[in-house]
């Protein structure tokens, strides 16, 4: 992080100061994002592991994370698959494509510091998820947030991707994956994905009002079906903002990564 | 479908969906409905896939070994542990108890 005492604003001569300073901070983005970005790549391991388990091959496994490269949606993926089967594929689809709208709402916060032409835009889009939005938003200046984005990008993007394999080739040589507990780790997982946006009332109450729907409507409806139906919960509470904040409080954003 | 299709489309879809930031004007999709309902979105998805993993097998409701382990993971989180950890911890549990009974 940069140095707690901040300059005088400054005055025209002031420019080796500033550009000091600049430099410092975009030596705090890169710290942060090795730090993010090391931490994150660790748990392509779970995903890996449970990608087997699910029922895809070592390939999927990493042409998954290779080319989708979003947790959140890469593990939704697997679950629907692993509770349905090839059969609850449709299904496996929309639940991560919806898990993956989130996306195209950061891409527009950190589009503005990103700049360059279109083939610029598509790298950063690809790297456009959770922790490169968090890392980069959270600096002050455009040159660490760029440093923040880029930097947390290519560290995740390379540590997720080998992690996965080795996660994958490990779940291939486990055989029974129940017996190593494997299907509680995907569901701790998806706890631990969830947690840092639980921290006010309306998505405490949707996050339960999900949980219950998806539990009643399972014996009732095909694999993959219930988690797509408590979607509903979120359309229904987001257009109304039930248990929202009071409209004049800007809402809170999640600055940590999931 | 089959598993190469539906990881390819999967893909393509969520390209689309961040490439689509960069590309529409923010005030298209920067509104309070679709924005809260995006945010929503993600939160109601995460747990109804946790209810489903932790108590669905096939189309019934299984009460197992997973629902401790939750609950064991949900209290690690609490105490920031940290994930990879947590993880692990989740599927220990479940193992041992599995072993156990």
């Amino acid at each position: 992080m940069a140095r707690a005492e901040v300059p005088p604003p400054s005055a025209p001569d002031d420019d080796q100061d500033a550009e000091a300073l600049e430099r410092v901070q975009e030596r705090g983005a890169i710290r942060s994002a090795i730090a993010v970005g090391i931490a994150v790549s660790a748990y392509g391991v779970s995903f890996g592991a449970l990608a087997v388990a699910a029922g895809l091959d070592v390939w999927q496994a990493c042409v998954l994370s290779l080319l989708m490269f979003t947790g959140g949606s890469q593990f939704a993926l697997i679950g629907v698959i692993a509770a349905g089967g090839v059969a609850a594929a449709p299904a496996a689809l929309v639940s991560s494509t919806l898990l993956g709208a989130r996306n195209a709402l950061y891409a527009l916060r950190v589009a503005p510091f990103i700049g360059g032409g279109l083939g610029r835009k598509a790298v950063a889009a690809h790297f456009t998820i959770d922790e490169t939005t968090a890392v980069a938003t959270a600096q002050t200046t455009d040159r660490a947030r760029r440093a923040g984005f880029w930097w947390t990008g290519i560290i995740i993007y390379v540590g997720w991707n080998i992690t996965t394999l080795i996660g994958a080739l490990l779940g291939d040589l486990m055989g029974d994956v129940r017996q190593y507990g494997l299907d509680a780790a995907a569901a701790a997982a998806f706890l631990g994905l969830i947690w840092p946006r639980l921290r006010t009332l309306q998505p405490i109450v949707v996050a339960i009002a999900a949980a219950a729907i998806a539990a009643v409507l399972t014996p009732w409806l095909p694999p993959g079906i219930p988690v797509l139906a408590a979607a509903v919960v979120a359309i229904v509470v987001g257009a109304t903002n039930w248990f929202g904040p009071k409209p004049e409080l800007v809402e809170p954003r999640t600055g940590v990564p999931s | 479908m089959t598993i190469w299709h539906l990881i390819l489309i999967a893909s393509i879809a969520s390209f689309a969906l961040k490439f689509s930031g960069y590309l529409v004007p923010a005030s298209v999709l920067e509104r309070p409905i679709p924005s809260r309902i995006a945010n929503l979105m993600t939160v109601a998805l995460l747990a109804a896939l946790i209810s489903v993993q932790t108590l669905a097998g096939g189309q019934a409701i299984e009460i197992d070994a997973r629902i401790p382990a939750v609950i064991v993971a949900g209290v690690l989180f609490a105490l920031r542990v940290p994930f990879i950890v947590v993880i692990v911890a989740a599927a220990a549990v479940a193992a041992v108890i599995r072993l156990l009974t």
